[in-house]
């Protein structure tokens, strides 16, 4: 509460931005009905595709300008396709693509090593930050893990014992 | 070029790329002076956003100086040093010519559902983004805009993306004079909302989080009340509480996919990622304004269903309001405010980091480590 200024008009600028016929509870929308003559408009020029980019069922072809970014390829990218054929309203779009996320984890490491490249892992997680700012929290966490790991170990090892 | 690169949740790296080209006539590529990395970087670092591929460039946030155009391009010269907002809009389709800038249709193949975002996963057009030496800018004569004389570059870095999406995000929110309201999330987004909400003529403001550093800076920034939701039993009701039983007049989710809080939306939305984030945030929002009143969400989830009382939205007669940030519809009014001293951006910059280190970047920023705010990423040539 201490916080609160006691006259909010002595805070820089305020008020200055008030506008009292911005409530939205009512309609807002300064209308034209321009829209109903009809959704055209001259194009921007098109983008000649260089690579593979997929669209959306829900328009009927690519957009003026696009990204080129990390077309779809492998695994990953067969994923992606399937997932092209349904529409953003579908759990069949989005869950596909979700796990072509996780395939293209495991092929991004493929690829790395491929190139004769061991990723790095600790650093691209910036562990060298956490050490340096928060030392105990990760030792905490690594030796959270390195019992939970130890102890699941110890488990499965009393259980194969048991079988035999 | 040096060039952020994804490799998978929660692992980063700077690695070489080509330098981009000009693909289309609109086109011009930038040198890259300032990129920060945004709560939104972070859906997008946990692996939340669907079609996040492996190898793309993020960083939706930066300014650069032109180095090239293509033949389209008129007004932007070799030579500008520019601030980018972060959609990428065509300036002519029907949504961009009622200033839904960020609702662009002419940007975007992968989705219909939101415009073109730099470095911001192929569900937002798969363009690599700015955490780089260089990047391809499209349609580079409708939204970049040189640097105004004297504006120092760390306000126009945030005047990208923070500023127009909290200003926004009050805007939305149609505070009237004397309202009462409530900001979820002290990142550098609810901060600068709670700054702006006093614009609009709020007449008390409230800001929600768990990072006590954050509060304090809130505190002290916006000025307003900064409370931590981890001592009120219930946000909801410590709202009521303060106001009378009837809950605030407007409630500001400046939280998004990655709330904490619930531990049903925590499993179902960030652990399981079966819904479209964590909508804890949003929830208390809801649940904490008045009825008739405004819930203005700035907060970024993903495009499957999520978990939220809509059955209250009905009953209280909530409307909500919403949208990514129209960056350019309101660069205008808040270069004027950054000019008159109404609105200091670049003091939420906490950390200034060499864009090679940007592993330790993502880290810093998404453990909220070292008491940081908003780190901005240096390019080599930008820090000489
Ligand atoms: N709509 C847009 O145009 C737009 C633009 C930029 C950012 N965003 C979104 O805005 C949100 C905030 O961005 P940021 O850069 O400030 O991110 P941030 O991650 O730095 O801040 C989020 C804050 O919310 C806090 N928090 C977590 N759970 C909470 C809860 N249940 N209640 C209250 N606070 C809670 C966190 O502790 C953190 O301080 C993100 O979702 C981001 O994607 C949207
Ligand atoms: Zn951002
Ligand atoms: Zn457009």
């Amino acid at each position: 509460m201490e916080h609160t200024p006691k006259d909010p008009s002595q805070v820089l600028g305020w008020g200055v931005d008030a506008d009292p016929k911005n409530d939205p509870t009512y309609p807002m929308k300064h209308r034209t009905d321009g829209e109903h003559a009809g959704y055209s408009w001259g194009r921007p020029p098109r983008q000649p595709p260089t690579v593979e980019v997929l669209h959306s069922i829900e328009r009927s072809d690519l957009t003026s300008a696009f990204g080129t970014s990390t077309p779809p390829s492998g695994a990953s990218g067969a994923l992606r396709r399937f997932a092209f054929q349904y529409s953003e309203s579908s759990y069949g779009h989005w869950l596909p693509l979700m796990l072509a996320d996780r395939v293209g984890v495991a092929e991004g490491v493929l690829n790395d090593l491929k190139n004769g490249r061991v990723p790095n892992v600790l650093a691209e997680r910036g562990w060298k930050a956490e050490w340096k700012h928060d030392r105990t929290g990760l030792v905490r966490r690594i030796l959270v893990r390195g019992i939970l790991f130890s102890a699941a170990v110890a488990y499965f090892r009393g259980k194969s014992t048991d079988s035999r | 070029m040096l060039a952020m690169n994804y490799r998978g949740p929660h692992r980063v790296r700077i690695d070489h790329k080509p330098v981009p080209e000009i693909l289309h006539p609109q086109d011009a590529i930038v040198r890259v002076t300032r990129s920060c990395i945004c709560g939104s970087d972070l859906h997008l670092y946990n692996g939340s956003v669907p079609d996040t591929r492996v190898g793309m460039t993020f960083g939706h946030e930066f300014t650069g100086v032109v180095e090239q155009v293509g033949p389209g391009v008129e007004k932007l010269k070799v030579g500008d040093h520019v601030l980018v907002p972060f959609n990428i809009a065509c300036g002519t389709c029907v949504f961009c010519q009622q200033g839904l800038y960020g609702n662009c249709h002419e940007s975007n193949p992968q989705a219909t559902a939101v415009g073109g975002i730099y470095g911001y996963s192929h569900t937002a057009g798969g363009y690599d983004g700015g955490q780089a030496e260089y990047v391809r800018v499209p349609y580079a004569d409708v939204s970049p805009a040189v640097i105004p004389e004297g504006m120092d570059p760390d306000d126009a870095v945030l005047l990208t993306d923070v500023v127009p999406t909290a200003f926004q995000a009050a805007e939305m929110g149609g505070i009237q004079t004397g309202d009462t309201v409530v900001v979820f999330g002290a990142g550098p987004v609810g901060i600068m909302a709670a700054r702006c909400a006093w614009l609009f003529g709020a007449g008390r403001v409230i800001v929600i989080d768990c990072v006590d550093y954050r509060l304090d800076f809130a505190r002290t920034y916006a000025p307003c009340e900064a409370y931590d939701f981890r001592s009120l039993e219930d946000p909801v009701v410590f709202i009521k509480g303060t106001t009378e039983s009837l809950g605030a007049d407007v409630c500001i989710d400046a939280v998004g996919a990655e709330a904490a809080g619930s531990a049903l939306q925590t499993v179902l939305g960030r652990k399981l990622l079966v819904q479209g984030g964590s909508a804890t945030a949003l929830h208390w929002a809801i649940n904490s304004v008045k009825k008739g009143g405004i819930v203005s969400i700035v907060g970024v989830y993903g495009p499957v269903g999520t978990h939220v009382p809509i059955g209250n939205v009905v009953n209280k007669g909530i409307t909500l309001r919403a949208n990514q940030a129209s960056v350019k519809r309101l660069l205008p009014r808040l270069i004027e405010h950054v000019q008159n001293g109404i609105l200091d951006p670049k003091a939420l910059i906490t950390h200034r980091i060499p864009l090679e280190d940007v592993s330790d970047a993502y880290r810093i920023f998404s453990a909220k480590l070292d008491d940081c705010i908003k780190p901005v990423l240096m390019p080599p040539s930008a820090r000489s």
